[in-house]
C-alpha cells in the first residue's frame, strides 16, 4: 500500500454512465485485480475503491460507473487537479494459473479490471477470450481495446442490442482454460453455476478502510473469515459460499 | 519529546496519542506505513472470550463527516490473541499495549481479562461495556450503572493491571455510569464509544446496514464526545481518556483542556492512515502557537474558566 497524490491527466465519458480517468503517479504497485482508494474532494468521508483498469509506466487508468454521489462527483474533476489515493490495495489475480488459455468473464463496469489482466496474459503469450456482458449496446466499452491486445471478444447484451442476447453465461464458449470473473454478484453466481471449475472471482463489499484494519468488509468463506480488501478482492470460486 | 509526555494510570506515555480499538487492527498494517513506536500506545481490536465472526455485510455506511459501523466485534478470541497475535506484535511494537475487551456476560469479561492481564506486554485493560448483557435481558452493560459496576468489580478481582472502563454515550446521564465504575474499582474511564445511528438507501427503501443500526463515529461526533469528557472529568477523580471524532492536533488539545489525560483516535485512521503520526509531529507547533509549554499542564485546564 502506498499513500500518494495523483494528478488527473484526463477524465471523460466512455459509454453510457461509464467514465475513464487517467492519473499520473507511481504505478509500481498496480497489478491486475488490485484497487486504489480515492479520497474525493468535498463532503465525502470514506474513500472510494476503484480497480486498476490499466497501468503503464506512470499512468494509472481507472474506469468507473456513476452510481451515487461520490462517483458523480468524480465526473466533475478536471485535468490538472490532484487527488489523494491509497494504491496497490488487495491481492489481485493470480496469472500463473493460466497457461493454456484464459477465459475472462466481465459484467458491466466489472469488465474494467479484466483489461490489465488481459494485457499481461497476452504479453506472456497466453491465448485469451473475453466474454463481456452489458445491459445495452450503448454501455459497451473497451471492446476494441481488448481486441487490439489480440483477445477474442464475445459480447452479450441483455436487450440483444449487440452480440448474443442474454447474460454473459449465454455467450460463454465451452470453458477452455482458466476462468477470471468480475461483475455484479448475480452474474458471478451464474458463471460459477455454469463453470463449477476452478476460477478466480473479484468481489465487492462496502469498505471502511480498504487496507485490512476495520473488519468492515469481512465475508465467510470455506476457509474461515476473510477481508475482501486485504485477503481479496480476488477469491477462488471454491472458497466462496454461494448460498445467499 | 519531553513536552508531549503524559501518564495514564501510572504508566508513562511518550505522548497522549492512542489509536482507538477497532480502527487499528493489531497495528501490523500501520507498522508497514510508519514506525508505530512513535505512538503513546494503541488499543487493539475488541477481544472476546470466544472467536466471533461478527455481523453480515454491509457493515459500513458513510455519513457527513463520519461513518456507521456494524462490525459486531469480529475477532479471533482471547486464546488466539495470546497465542498468535501478541507474540508477533512484540516484533513491531515495543511499548505496553492496551487490550480492549468485550463480553456478553460478567464471566466472559472476567475470563478474558484474567488471561490477558497475565501477558507482560499488556499495559492496560480497556473494558468495552457497550455490549448487550445476555443474562440481563440484552440491555447493554454500559447503560445500567449496576451491571457496569458488576463487570468492573469482577474484572478487578482477577487482575492487577490498570483497568480502564470504556463508556457508551447512549445513555441519559454519563456521569452516573462513570461514578459507578469508579466506585467498583476502575482505574480510569475512556469515552466515548460510538453513538447509535442508521442510514436508509432511498432507492432500495431499506437500511444500508444489514443489521439496520450501527455505531456512528468520526469528526461529526467530536462535540458530543468533548461534552461527555467534560462532564465525566467533573464527576470522577480517576484519569479520563478522550475519544470521539479527533482528527487534528487542535482537537487533541481541546480534549485535554476538557479533562482528558490522553486521547484515542479512531475513524480518522481509516481514511488518513498516517493521522496519528501526523498529529504527534504537528503537536509542538500548535502548542507553541497556543503558548503551551507542556501538555500535562493543560489537562482539565478549561474547567473553572468562569472564575479565571
Ligand atoms: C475492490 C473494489 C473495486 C471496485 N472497482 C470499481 C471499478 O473499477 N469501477 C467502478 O465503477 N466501481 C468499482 N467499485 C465499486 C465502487 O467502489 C462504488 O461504485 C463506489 O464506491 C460508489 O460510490 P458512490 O459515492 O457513487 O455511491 P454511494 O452509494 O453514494 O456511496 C455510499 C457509500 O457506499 C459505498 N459503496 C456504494 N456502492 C458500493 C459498491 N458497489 N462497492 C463498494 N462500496 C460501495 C461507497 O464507497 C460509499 O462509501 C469497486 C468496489 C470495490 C469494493
Ligand atoms: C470500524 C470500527 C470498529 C470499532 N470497534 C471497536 C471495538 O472493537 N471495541 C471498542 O471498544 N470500540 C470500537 N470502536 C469504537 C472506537 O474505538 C471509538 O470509540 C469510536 O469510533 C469513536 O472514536 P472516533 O470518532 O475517533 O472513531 C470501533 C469503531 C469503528 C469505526
Ligand atoms: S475495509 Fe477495513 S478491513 Fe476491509
Amino acid at each position: 500500500m502506498k499513500q500518494q497524490q495523483l494528478e488527473i491527466l484526463s477524465n471523460e465519458p466512455l459509454a453510457a454512465g461509464i467514465w475513464r480517468m487517467v492519473l499520473l503517479g507511481d504505478t509500481s504497485d498496480s497489478a491486475p485485480g488490485r484497487f486504489a482508494e480515492l479520497r474525493l474532494p468535498g463532503e465525502f468521508y470514506l474513500r472510494r475503491p476503484i480497480s486498476v483498469c490499466d497501468a503503464r509506466e506512470d499512468r494509472l487508468t481507472l474506469v468507473y460507473k456513476t452510481v451515487g454521489r461520490g462517483t458523480r462527483r468524480m465526473t466533475e474533476l478536471v485535468p490538472g487537479q490532484e487527488i489523494e489515493a491509497l494504491t496497490g490495495l488487495g491481492n489481485g489475480f493470480d496469472l500463473s494459473r493460466a497457461r493454456d488459455g484464459a477465459v475472462l468473464a466481465g459484467g458491466g463496469v466489472g469488465c474494467a479490471p479484466l483489461f490489465l489482466l488481459a494485457r499481461r496474459l497476452r504479453e506472456a503469450g497466453c491465448p485469451v477470450t473475453a466474454v463481456l456482458g452489458f445491459n445495452r449496446a450503448d454501455e459497451i466499452f473497451y471492446e476494441e481495446e481488448f481486441r487490439a491486445l489480440g483477445v477474442r471478444v464475445e459480447i452479450a447484451t441483455l436487450d440483444g442490442s449487440r452480440g448474443t442476447k442474454g447474460f454473459v453465461t449465454d455467450a460463454m464458449p465451452g470453458i477452455a482454460g482458466s476462468l477470471y470473473v468480475c461483475g455484479p454478484q448475480p452474474m458471478m453466481k451464474a458463471v460459477w453455476r455454469r463453470a463449477r471449475a476452478a476460477g478466480q472471482y473479484s468481489l465487492e463489499e462496502r469498505m471502511g478502510c480498504g487496507f485490512g484494519v476495520c473488519m468492515g468488509c469481512s465475508i465467510q468463506t470455506a476457509g474461515g473469515s476473510r477481508r475482501v480488501c486485504a485477503d481479496g478482492p480476488v477469491f477462488a470460486g471454491e472458497e466462496l459460499l454461494w448460498n445467499d | 519529546m519531553e513536552r508531549l509526555k503524559t501518564t495514564l494510570c501510572g504508566i508513562p506515555l511518550d505522548n497522549p496519542v492512542i489509536p482507538a480499538s477497532g480502527t487499528f487492527g493489531y497495528g501490523e498494517e500501520f507498522a508497514a506505513l510508519y514506525d508505530i513506536n512513535c505512538l503513546g500506545t494503541f488499543s487493539f481490536k475488541g477481544t472476546t472470550a470466544q472467536p466471533r465472526f461478527g455481523n453480515p455485510t454491509p457493515r459500513i455506511a458513510e455519513c457527513t463527516a463520519g461513518l456507521l459501523n456494524a462490525v459486531g466485534l469480529q475477532n479471533p478470541g482471547v486464546e488466539a490473541v495470546i497465542g498468535e497475535i501478541l507474540p508477533r506484535m512484540k516484533t513491531y511494537f515495543h511499548k505496553p499495549v492496551m487490550a480492549n475487551v468485550s463480553g456478553f456476560s460478567v464471566e466472559d469479561y472476567a475470563g478474558a481479562c484474567e488471561k490477558l492481564g497475565r501477558e507482560p506486554q499488556i499495559g492496560w485493560l480497556e473494558i468495552n461495556i457497550s455490549c448487550p448483557n445476555v443474562h440481563g435481558g440484552g440491555m447493554s452493560f454500559g447503560t445500567d450503572p449496576k451491571a457496569a459496576a458488576e463487570v468492573v468489580a469482577a474484572v478487578r478481582r482477577v487482575t492487577e493491571k490498570p483497568l480502564i472502563v470504556k463508556l457508551t454515550p447512549n445513555v441519559t446521564d454519563i456521569t452516573e455510569i462513570a461514578r459507578s465504575c469508579e466506585a467498583a474499582g476502575a482505574d480510569g474511564i475512556s469515552l466515548i464509544n460510538t453513538l447509535l445511528g442508521m442510514r436508509i438507501d432511498p432507492l432500495r427503501r431499506r437500511p444500508v446496514l444489514q443489521r439496520t443500526m450501527g455505531g456512528f463515529s468520526g469528526p461529526a461526533v467530536f462535540p458530543v464526545a468533548l461534552r461527555m469528557v467534560w462532564q465525566v472529568y467533573e464527576a470522577v477523580k480517576i484519569p479520563v481518556v478522550g475519544i470521539g471524532g479527533i482528527a487534528s492536533a487542535e482537537d487533541v488539545i481541546e480534549m485535554m483542556l476538557a479533562g482528558a489525560c490522553a486521547v484515542e483516535i479512531g475513524s480518522e485512521n481509516l481514511v488518513r492512515p498516517t493521522v496519528c503520526k501526523d498529529i504527534i509531529d504537528g503537536l509542538p507547533a500548535v502548542m507553541d502557537r497556543l503558548g503551551i509549554a507542556k501538555l500535562e499542564d493543560i489537562i482539565g485546564g478549561a474547567h473553572g474558566w468562569e472564575k479565571m
